[in-house]
């Protein structure tokens, strides 16, 4: 008799397990905590610090979902995930946001129910190798031994492009960034192939990075986002609209320096609806008034951001290029906030 | 005048499921039943449910899809144009591969550090206590990456071997490359008329399984001792040299030679393979040292001293008197050990051996996000694996059980 009820509680709380991923935004306030999941470690992107916190590129987004839900840029828990385990810990609930340099795809979209909140940095797939090989072009690379990530969009890249230009190579697997770089080093592998800001981010962490060099052909299209599970309409707007109001508040000139003065009210529409003085688009997405003005002063426009991380002043030293607002020739735009 | 009192007849109450010792542990075991079905059932619904709540399906139909990957060590044909279904066959080819090259070295070498343990040399005893505990005690997932990084490190790389001032060459002959990507070896390469020498090499195992037991007969019957092994040699590599170079030789080598970005042709024993199945052999051949030497101090001390006693000596009484007995008490663990070696071959990824838990487990698995169906297929894998060891040891075990007449 006993028995029976345990398993009927059992069961329902099984059903109610299967359910309880509807309202992310509740869970994630109930826990009081964003669980994020980002790189085992990728400099620029994702790593701890000296102290242990983790900073970059993806972390920021991270922390600006959390600013945005909690007001706090550090109420966020990061869970490091290798390319192997990031989908199952999305999916089965682990991490609330997946913010780990992971590409757009239309199958990860559609037939593994993820939902992209948009293209936090345009990338694409690259070749990494000593000066001393002589290579000077993709194209010379027939017979090579080529360290690859597995589980990555670029293995399947890898195996096109050499099938397609008729040449041959030896793939080594390796799990993590870290992993291909000391089978790299070692001479282990001729070339190192991932996406070429990670090329770049592997390289400046070398002893001599002038003795190696990214071949030019860029391979694929790369495009890097943060994704959430599907089904979740409101937790995905929120992801969404984070990201949109980093580059718009780029676009509009608004900076964590000049956001307080300028969240008094400005002649310009725009970032009053953007900031909160106006209109109610915070209330609108469950949030405070002040969401986007918390972003922007605790982590920084879109442009902020890609300075203090991977810009041309970091040693990792990655350009704008495709990655610019569209006012200046790149591809960042957001859609307007009205 | 006396009443018989018939027994009552019984009457059945509930109570006595519970008090009656005749029904109880019925009771018990029919609840015990449905508590394990409900949860089997629930763990089932559960899953049920919860991928409908992802909107998954259940279906085996991307085993049929393109791959889209390639695999470095493969050994039928396979192409990123190959599907899933092929890969996991690449995959569980590698898994057998690495497990029957490690059974086989895990052996010798267990056989061999069991008998030292027991040496009365001083030092080789404690050189065996050291290894076989240090490499009990240690997790073997740390063994596989420190053979890995001594293998990386440690060896040169094929770049090294280029140039005037070359820092590495190659061994015997320039024939052996070891790089730290692997071992770069000659290659048999098969010419007109080598059925003639396979042939001639397969009648000479014959010829040598036939030898083997007429010798023994006549050493039943005679009480001669043939010295069997140099004869047993001379009939494997004497037929198969004449034949070879009276045919001209139809069997060449293809030597690996520096081209490109590093050695081209012959045969390529990749780097993984080699760490893998080193760390395994080693890591189970501490576990199976054990085993044999417990066999052997199972076996009755006066077994060894009735040999000496007829004047056998020492390599004999262990090779014909005690390791035969012992063997009975070796070979059920002895099991259970291959079974472990095959199952921790599942930690390939980790120095990226493609073996099936890495295709179809890992790359299949991420690519296609088949989590549930791809597990499935893997733990139905490794159960067959498994199974089938034990069951063709289990064969070898009754041959060599103690026969009663």
């Amino acid at each position: 008799m006993n028995k029976s009820v345990i398993f009927g509680v059992l069961t329902v709380a099984g059903l109610a397990a299967g359910t309880a991923s509807a309202a992310t935004l509740d869970d994630v306030k109930a826990r009081g905590k964003l669980n994020c999941g980002v790189t085992t470690g990728l400099a620029g992107f994702a790593s701890p610090d000296a102290n242990g916190n983790w900073e970059g590129f993806d972390v920021d987004v991270c922390r600006a979902v959390a600013t945005a839900v909690f007001g706090d840029p550090n109420a966020v828990d990061f869970t490091p995930l290798t390319s192997a385990t990031r989908f199952s810990a999305l999916a089965s609930g682990e991490v609330d946001l997946l913010s780990r340099i992971t590409t757009w795809t239309f199958s990860r979209d559609v037939d593994l129910k993820f939902e992209f909140a948009g293209i936090a940095f345009y990338d694409g797939q690259g070749f990494l190798v000593p000066k001393e090989l002589g290579v000077s072009s993709a194209k010379d690379l027939d017979g090579a031994t080529v360290c690859i990530q597995t589980g990555t969009t670029t293995e399947l890249n890898l195996a096109d492009y050499f099938r397609t230009n008729k040449m041959e190579y030896e793939p080594v697997p390796i799990e993590t960034n870290a992993e291909g770089q000391q089978q790299y080093l070692a001479g282990a592998c001729d070339v190192y192939t991932t996406d070429s800001s990670a090329l770049a981010a592997t390289r400046a962490t070398f002893e001599n990075p002038d003795e190696h060099v990214v071949l030019p052909e860029i391979i694929s299209k790369e495009p890097l986002g943060p994704l959430v599970r599907h089904g979740d309409n409101q937790w995905g707007d929120i992801v969404r609209w984070t990201l949109n109001a980093m580059i718009t508040a780029e676009e509009l000139g608004v900076t964590s320096a000049n956001v307080g003065e300028l969240a008094g009210g400005t002649d310009n529409p725009e970032i009053n609806r953007l900031l909160g003085t106006d209109g109610n688009l915070g209330e609108q997405l469950g949030l405070s008034a002040d969401w986007a003005k918390n972003i922007i002063s605790s982590v920084g426009n879109y442009g902020e951001s890609f300075a203090r991380n991977v810009g041309s002043e970091t040693p990792i030293g990655i350009a704008r290029g495709l990655n610019g607002l569209w006012t200046e020739g790149g591809l960042q735009y957001s859609p307007p906030f009205r | 005048m006396t009443t018989t009192t018939d027994p009552q007849t019984d009457s059945f109450h509930l109570s006595q499921l519970l008090y009656d010792s005749r029904y109880r542990s019925m009771t018990i075991q029919v609840v015990a039943l449905i508590g394990f079905v409900s949860l089997v059932a629930w763990l089932v619904s559960n899953t049920i449910v919860n991928l409908e709540a992802l909107g998954k399906n259940f279906s085996f139909g991307f085993l049929g899809q393109r791959s889209g990957y390639d695999i470095n060590q493969r050994l039928i044909s396979y192409s990123s144009d190959s599907n899933h279904f092929t890969a996991a066959a690449v995959g569980l080819l590698n898994t057998l591969l690495v497990a029957f090259l490690g059974c086989i070295l895990a052996t010798v070498i267990g056989v061999t550090a069991g008998v030292l343990r027991l040496s009365r040399n001083w030092i080789t005893a404690k050189i065996m206590t050291v290894y076989i505990e240090s490499f009990r005690n240690i997790p073997v997932l740390l063994w596989i990456l420190a053979f890995n990084a001594v293998m990386t490190e440690g060896f040169p790389s094929p770049r090294d071997f280029k140039g005037d001032n070359a820092t590495a060459s190659m061994l015997f002959n320039d024939s052996v490359a070891v790089t730290n990507r692997g071992i770069f070896a000659p290659l048999p390469i098969w010419e007109n008329g080598y059925q003639i020498v396979v042939i001639v090499f397969l009648l000479s195992i014959a010829a040598i399984w036939a030898f083997g037991r007429y010798a023994k007969k006549r050493q039943e019957l005679t009480g001669d001792i043939l010295p069997v092994f140099w004869i047993k040699l001379a009939i494997l590599v004497l037929p198969v040299l004449i034949a070879y170079f009276v045919l001209g030789r139809p069997i060449g080598l293809e030597y690996p030679e520096l081209k490109g970005f590093g050695f081209k042709g012959g045969l390529n024993i990749r780097r993984s393979l080699i760490v893998l199945w080193l760390a395994l052999s080693f890591y189970t051949g501490a576990f199976i040292a054990e085993n044999v030497r417990a066999g052997i101090l199972a076996i009755s001390k006066g077994q060894s001293e009735a040999a000496h006693a007829l004047g056998i000596n020492p390599k004999n009484t262990m090779s014909l008197v005690v390791l035969p007995q012992a063997l009975r008490v070796i070979i059920p663990p002895l099991i259970s050990q291959y079974l472990n070696l095959t199952k921790n071959s599942s930690l390939a990824i980790a120095v990226g051996y493609m073996d099936v838990r890495s295709t179809l487990g890992g790359i299949t698995l991420n690519q296609t996000g088949r989590e549930l169906e791809c597990m499935l297929l893997l733990m139905g894998i490794y159960l067959l694996i498994s199974l089938a060891i034990s069951g063709a040891m289990n064969v070898y075990n009754k041959s060599t059980q103690l026969a009663e007449r």
